[in-house]
C-alpha cells in the first residue's frame, strides 16, 4: 500500500487518475508503454514514479506516440506479458489501427481511457466520443460512475480480459476531469488482497515456446478470415459472463458487487433514464427527489457497453411507460446517439414496445445540471401520452 | 527634458492577445522574433501559421496571421498541403520537441526528404511542457523529468535525438540551424537564422528549419537565470549551435565562382 494509504487505513482521498495508478501499482503489470495526453497523463506519470521507486517490477517504456504505445503493448502481450496503458481522445484515435489487431489476436491488454472529446475542434474536456468511436474495435468497455468504481473496474478488467474463455482487451473508462481530476474518498484494498484477486498472469500461446512454434497476425484472406472473425464473435458472450462472474467475486472479496448494469429504483418505475459514467451520480439524486414528489422515476446505469447486454437491458426496462437515453457522444449521420441506437435495438429485438426519447448532452465538457435531468423526466409523461418521440434527438444545455 | 522615443515598437506580426506561457518561458521571445521577421520581410499578409500541440497550442491566437491547428505532430504535413495549393503563401509550422521530435518525427523527416518549400520553427526545451514535464526524445542523459524521476538513462530510454544533425543527412533539407534563446547576442543570431529560414522559402529553395534551444523553468524546476545557465553549460554541449546547411549561401558562392 502507498504511504498515504498506510497512514489513513484503506480509506483514502485520491484523484481519479491517482486511484487508477494505485490499482496499476497493485496489479504490477509486466509492461507499460505509454505516451502522455491530457487528461490521462497523470496516471502513467504517477506510475512512472512507482517504477523509479522500485515499487513495481514493470518494464516502463516512454514511446514516441500512441500508435507506437499500443503496438508495443500488443507485442508485449503476444510475448506473454501482462500489459497495461492509459490514454484519452486523440491518443486513442491514433491507436485505432492497433486496437483492432489487439482484439483480433485475442490479447488481454488493459487500457484505461480517460474520456475526452475528440478533435476537431481541439478540446480537452469530457465526452464519450473517443470510446464510442472505438466501440466496434473488439474491446470490452466498462464505464465508471465514480472514482471508487474506476479503481474497482480496473482490477476486475484484468480478470475479465485474461479469462481463458475471453482473452480480449478491456477499456476501463472514466470521465475526463469530472472523475480523473476530482478527489474522492475511496477504499483502496490491501496490496496482497488485490494481487490474490487478480492472480498471476497466465499467458495463452506465448511466443518462443520452442515445442510449439507460432506466427501472429499472418495474411488471412477470403479463405479463413471470415471464420476467424466468426470465432472472435464467440468471445463476447463469454466476456459478458466474465463481467458478471468477476463482479460477484469482487463483491465477495471486497464487499462491492458489480454487474453488467445497475438498476436504481427501476422495479416499479414508470419513467426511466438510461445513462453511463459520472452523470449517473446526479441522476440518482434527481430520481430520489422525484420519488419524494410521488413521481415513479428510475435509472438504468450501463456499466458494460461492450459486450452490449441487450437482453438484460430489455428485461430491466420492461414495464416502464417511457424511457430517455442520454448520450454523451454524437454519431454523425446516424438517426440518434450511439447508446440510444443500442438500447432501442435491444428493446425491439426482445419485443418491448416502449417509446424512447434521445438526448445528447455534455459534448466537449458542457456541464449537465439537475435542472436538465428534471426536464428529461418531465418530458417523459408527454412521451408516454404521445407514444413516440416528438423529436428524434434533443439536446441538453445547448445554445440553439 | 528629452523627448521619449519608442525605438522598439510592438511587432505587427503579433496580436495583442496576452500569452499564456509560464513566467520566464522563452516561447514569447521566439514568437516575437518570428513576428519581427514577418514584418521586416513584409509577408504578414501572405503568411499562414501552423499551430501544433503542446504549450504553443494557442500560437494561432498570438501570430497575426491566418492559422491552422494541426493534430499532434502533423505540422509539416499540414504545411505541405497548404503550400501545394497556395505556393505564393508563406507557410510555417511552430512546433515543440514533444510534437516534432516525438509523435511527429515521421512528418518532419519526410517533409525534409521531399524538400517541401516550408519553414519550421522548432522549440527544443528537452521536456514535454504542456503535459507537465515528462521525458522527451530530446531530454538530456541524467535529466530528471516526471517520467524519469531518477534522471534519464541510456538503458531505459536511449540517447537524446539531435534533430538538425539527423536532418542534415537529407539532401532535401535546404536550411538547418540551431540557435539558443539565452543571451542577447544569441537571440540576435536566432533572429538571423529565422530570417534566413523564411528567405529560403521565399526563394523557393526548399525545406528550412531553425531549432531554438529554449528554457522551461517550470518543469526543469529552476528559476529562469538558472535555466539559461543550464542551456549554456549543459544543452549547448550536447546540442552545438551551428548553421548546418544554408543552400542560398552555397548557391551564392557557386554563382561567384562561375562569374
Amino acid at each position: 500500500m502507498s504511504e498515504v494509504a498506510e497512514v489513513r487505513g484503506n480509506r483514502v482521498a485520491l484523484e481519479g487518475n491517482e486511484a487508477v495508478a494505485e490499482a496499476m501499482r497493485q496489479i504490477n503489470p509486466d509492461v507499460v508503454a505509454a505516451y502522455p495526453i491530457t487528461p490521462s497523463t497523470e496516471i502513467v506519470q504517477t506510475f512512472a514514479q512507482f517504477v523509479a521507486d522500485g515499487e513495481v517490477d514493470t518494464n516502463f517504456v516512454a514511446v514516441e506516440s500512441e500508435h507506437s504505445a499500443m503496438s508495443a503493448c500488443l507485442a508485449a502481450a503476444v510475448a506473454g506479458g501482462r500489459v497495461m496503458n492509459a490514454t484519452s481522445a486523440n491518443g486513442l484515435a491514433l491507436m485505432w489501427e492497433i486496437l483492432y489487431i489487439v482484439s483480433s489476436l485475442r490479447q488481454p491488454v488493459i487500457l484505461t481511457v480517460v474520456n475526452r472529446a475528440l478533435s476537431g475542434n481541439i478540446n480537452i474536456h469530457c465526452d464519450h466520443s473517443d470510446t464510442m468511436g472505438a466501440r466496434d474495435a473488439g474491446w470490452v468497455q466498462l464505464y465508471a460512475e465514480d472514482v471508487q468504481e474506476a479503481y474497482d473496474n480496473l482490477i476486475q478488467a484484468v480478470c475479465i480480459g485474461e479469462n481463458m474463455d475471453v482473452r480480449l482487451p478491456v477499456m476501463s473508462c472514466l470521465d475526463g476531469f469530472i472523475l480523473s481530476h476530482s478527489y474522492e474518498l475511496l477504499t483502496v484494498e490491501p496490496d496482497e488482497e488485490v494481487q490474490e484477486f487478480v492472480g498471476p498472469y497466465k499467458p495463452d500461446n506465448p511466443m518462443l515456446d520452442i515445442e510449439n512454434p507460432k506466427t501472429f497476425g499472418p495474411l488471412d484472406l477470403y479463405d479463413y478470415y471470415f471464420e476467424h472473425k466468426r470465432s472472435q464473435m464467440e468471445a463476447y458472450p463469454a466476456a459478458k459472463q466474465a463481467i458478471i462472474d468477476e463482479g460477484k467475486r469482487f463483491g465477495e472479496a471486497f464487499g462491492r458487487e458489480y454487474g453488467l448494469l445497475e438498476e436504481f429504483m427501476l422495479d416499479d418505475a414508470e419513467f426511466a433514464v438510461v445513462a453511463m459514467g459520472s452523470t449517473c451520480g446526479m441522476i440518482r439524486d434527481v430520481v430520489e427527489d422525484l420519488r419524494e414528489k410521488g413521481v415513479k422515476a428510475g435509472m438504468l446505469k450501463l456499466r458494460a457497453f461492450r459486450p452490449f447486454p441487450a437482453e438484460e437491458v430489455a428485461a430491466a426496462l420492461d414495464g416502464c411507460g417511457a424511457i430517455a437515453v442520454l448520450d454523451r457522444a454524437a454519431s454523425f449521420g446516424a438517426h440518434a446517439g450511439p447508446l440510444y441506437a443500442e438500447v432501442t435495438s435491444a428493446l425491439y429485438s426482445y419485443g418491448k414496445q416502449i417509446p424512447v426519447n434521445n438526448y445528447i448532452y455534455g459534448l466537449g465538457g458542457r456541464e449537465i445540471l439537475p435542472d436538465h435531468l428534471q426536464q428529461v423526466y418531465g418530458d417523459l409523461q408527454q412521451l408516454a401520452d404521445a407514444g413516440q418521440p416528438a423529436e428524434p434527438v434533443s439536446f441538453l444545455g445547448l445554445r440553439e | 527634458m528629452a523627448e521619449a522615443k519608442l525605438i522598439n515598437p510592438y511587432p505587427k506580426g503579433l496580436t495583442e492577445v496576452e500569452m499564456r506561457y509560464c513566467p520566464g518561458c522563452t516561447h514569447g521571445t521566439a514568437h516575437r522574433l518570428v513576428a519581427e521577421v514577418l514584418e521586416e520581410l513584409d509577408i504578414i499578409d501572405r503568411t499562414v501559421a501552423i499551430a501544433t500541440v503542446g504549450c504553443s497550442v494557442y500560437a494561432y491566437e498570438y501570430f497575426n496571421t491566418d492559422a491552422v491547428q494541426a493534430a499532434h505532430g502533423r505540422g509539416p504535413a499540414v504545411a505541405t498541403g497548404i503550400k501545394r495549393v497556395q505556393p505564393e503563401t508563406v507557410v510555417f509550422s511552430y512546433q515543440g520537441d514533444g510534437d516534432l521530435a516525438s509523435i511527429g518525427m515521421a512528418e518532419v523527416v519526410h517533409a525534409a526528404a521531399r524538400s517541401e518549400n516550408i519553414t519550421i520553427i522548432f522549440i527544443n526545451n528537452a521536456v514535454f511542457g504542456m503535459t507537465q514535464g515528462q521525458m522527451a526524445p530530446t531530454t538530456l542523459l541524467g535529466q530528471k523529468t516526471t517520467t524519469s524521476p531518477q534522471g534519464r538513462t541510456v538503458e531505459a530510454a536511449g540517447y537524446p535525438i539531435r534533430i538538425c544533425e539527423m536532418l542534415a543527412t537529407l539532401p532535401g533539407a535546404s536550411f538547418l540551424a540551431r540557435e539558443a534563446l539565452t543571451t542577447p547576442a544569441r537571440i540576435r543570431s536566432s533572429k538571423r537564422s529565422i530570417r534566413r529560414a523564411f528567405e529560403t522559402q521565399l526563394a523557393g529553395a526548399g525545406f528550412a528549419l531553425v531549432e531554438l534551444l529554449s528554457i522551461c523553468p517550470t518543469w526543469w524546476r529552476m528559476d529562469p537565470l538558472e535555466a539559461i545557465r543550464h542551456v549554456e553549460e549543459k544543452m549547448i554541449d550536447y546540442y552545438p549551435l551551428e548553421v548546418f546547411r544554408d543552400r542560398l549561401a552555397e548557391e551564392d558562392e557557386g554563382g561567384d565562382t562561375n562569374a
